[in-house]
């Protein structure tokens, strides 16, 4: 009796380190993806119309969710601040807490999450029906690298699209928050823009914001090129690979926001 | 969708991006008033400056004339020296009043300064001798509590 519970102890043990190495093995092979990806940074910008063909996909199409839900969320921020706030009879200090939550946490976080679920799944998708399709063998056949030609545009695409998404996504919820806090709710003007002029800071804030919202670029782009290149070329394997796309990026920019925030914003007085 | 297209969307895109830093640097961030005002350094001495934080305004007569750009305790008075930088253009006597406020009850922290009525004028780097130290609300309890109790013990 006692040699078979044994044997399914070993058992277990012997899947828990066969997906543990199964894990790491994989860890590995992404790093040295990512170095041969920016390996080809200068293909990729040496044939410029490929990026921005990506930049156009990632970027210019991922504009209306990321503009609708900006201002959305500034609006719905302004009704839930002022809700608060008026009990202190700080309601003159909606600009600031908007305008903090936006530059700080929810413009690079939110618009990364959109970017995730609409430009990651879709270079994932993209990358990996070419790779079922046997589209990236052909290229190869050309003495054409597919690193090169299709991943390195597509990465470099979504890192320059999400700062720049992130920024409109933050202005927009602000202009959210200036049309329900100033023209419904009725706050002054001069204070909502005068509070958040001298609250935010430049360096602090906004700066901070722009780099959190580039590293969340780069996350996302650099899984979803991986995930779309190495995808089992088969139109299950393909679906899985979009899915681990989104949860995977989606995940990463939680971690790496509380990462960046304890860097940026610990001990600030 | 040909190149061109593509082009002209990217450019839109791209364009639309910029402008949106600029917007946020500019007229959230107000970069242009933070950056680099001209301005000289004034330092007063208080006994406790309360809640007072870096970037604090220092004003005058209720108009932000400056900010407040450091805070140490000098460890020979025991007391707070407050570095403030005051914009370019706003003189202050030598026996202006610096006093630690606070708007409101719950409000910031900040310096108030009163001119009087010397003729001569602080220069960069001067020193603000006349000081009032910031209300600490948890003494002002403390004191009305101890007030409240020696009033009833010579009931």
């Amino acid at each position: 009796m006692a040699s078979v519970a044994e044997n399914r102890a070993v058992h277990v043990l012997r899947r828990l380190g066969g997906v543990a190495l199964g894990q790491l093995s994989r860890l590995g092979y992404s790093a040295r993806f990512f170095v041969a990806v920016l390996r080809n940074t200068p293909e990729a910008f040496r044939r410029l119309h490929l990026t921005l063909r990506e930049i156009y996909f990632s970027g210019v199409l991922s504009l209306v969710i990321i503009l609708i839900s900006g201002l959305f969320v500034g609006m719905v921020l302004a009704l839930q601040g002022f809700d608060v706030l008026q009990r202190y009879g700080a309601d003159q200090s909606l600009g600031v807490l908007v305008s903090l939550s936006l530059v700080r946490e929810l413009g690079p976080v939110v618009a990364g999450l959109l970017f995730a679920s609409r430009a990651g799944s879709a270079i994932t998708a993209e990358i990996g029906l070419m790779k079922a399709t046997e589209q990236l063998a052909a290229i190869e056949m050309m003495a054409v690298d597919p690193l090169a030609r299709v991943v390195a545009p597509r990465f470099w695409g979504g890192v320059i699209s999400m700062p720049l998404l992130a920024a409109l996504f933050s202005t927009l919820g602000i202009f959210g928050a200036y049309l329900v806090g100033v023209r419904l709710i009725g706050i002054d003007a001069g204070a909502f823009w005068g509070n958040m002029e001298a609250a935010v800071d430049f360096r602090q804030d906004i700066v901070n914001g722009i780099i959190k919202s580039i590293v969340f670029g780069i996350a996302v782009s650099a899984i979803a090129v991986f995930e779309g290149y190495n995808a089992k070329p088969t139109a299950e394997g393909v679906s899985s690979a979009t899915t681990r796309t989104v949860v995977t990026s989606s995940l990463a920019i939680l971690a790496l926001d509380f990462v960046l925030t304890v860097f940026m914003f610990r001990g600030v007085s | 969708m040909n190149r061109n297209a593509i082009d002209l969307w990217v450019g839109i895109f791209v364009a639309m991006g910029i402008a949106a830093i600029l917007f946020l640097a500019l007229k959230v961030g107000n970069l242009v008033a933070f950056g680099n005002t001209p301005g000289y350094r004034l330092e007063a001495a208080f006994d406790n400056i309360g809640g007072l934080k870096l970037r604090a305004p220092v004003k005058a007569a209720g108009v932000v004339v400056g900010r407040v750009e450091k805070t140490r305790l000098d460890t020979k008075t025991y007391q707070a020296v407050v570095t403030m930088k005051i914009d370019n253009g706003y003189e202050f006597t030598t026996d202006t009043i610096a006093s630690i406020l606070t708007s409101g009850l719950l409000g910031e922290v900040y310096v108030g300064l009163d001119a009087g009525g010397d003729t001569k004028m602080l220069a960069d780097g001067g020193t603000i001798t006349k000081t009032q130290s910031g209300v600490v609300l948890e003494k002002l309890i403390g004191q009305f509590l101890f007030d409240k109790a020696a009033a009833g013990g010579t009931k």
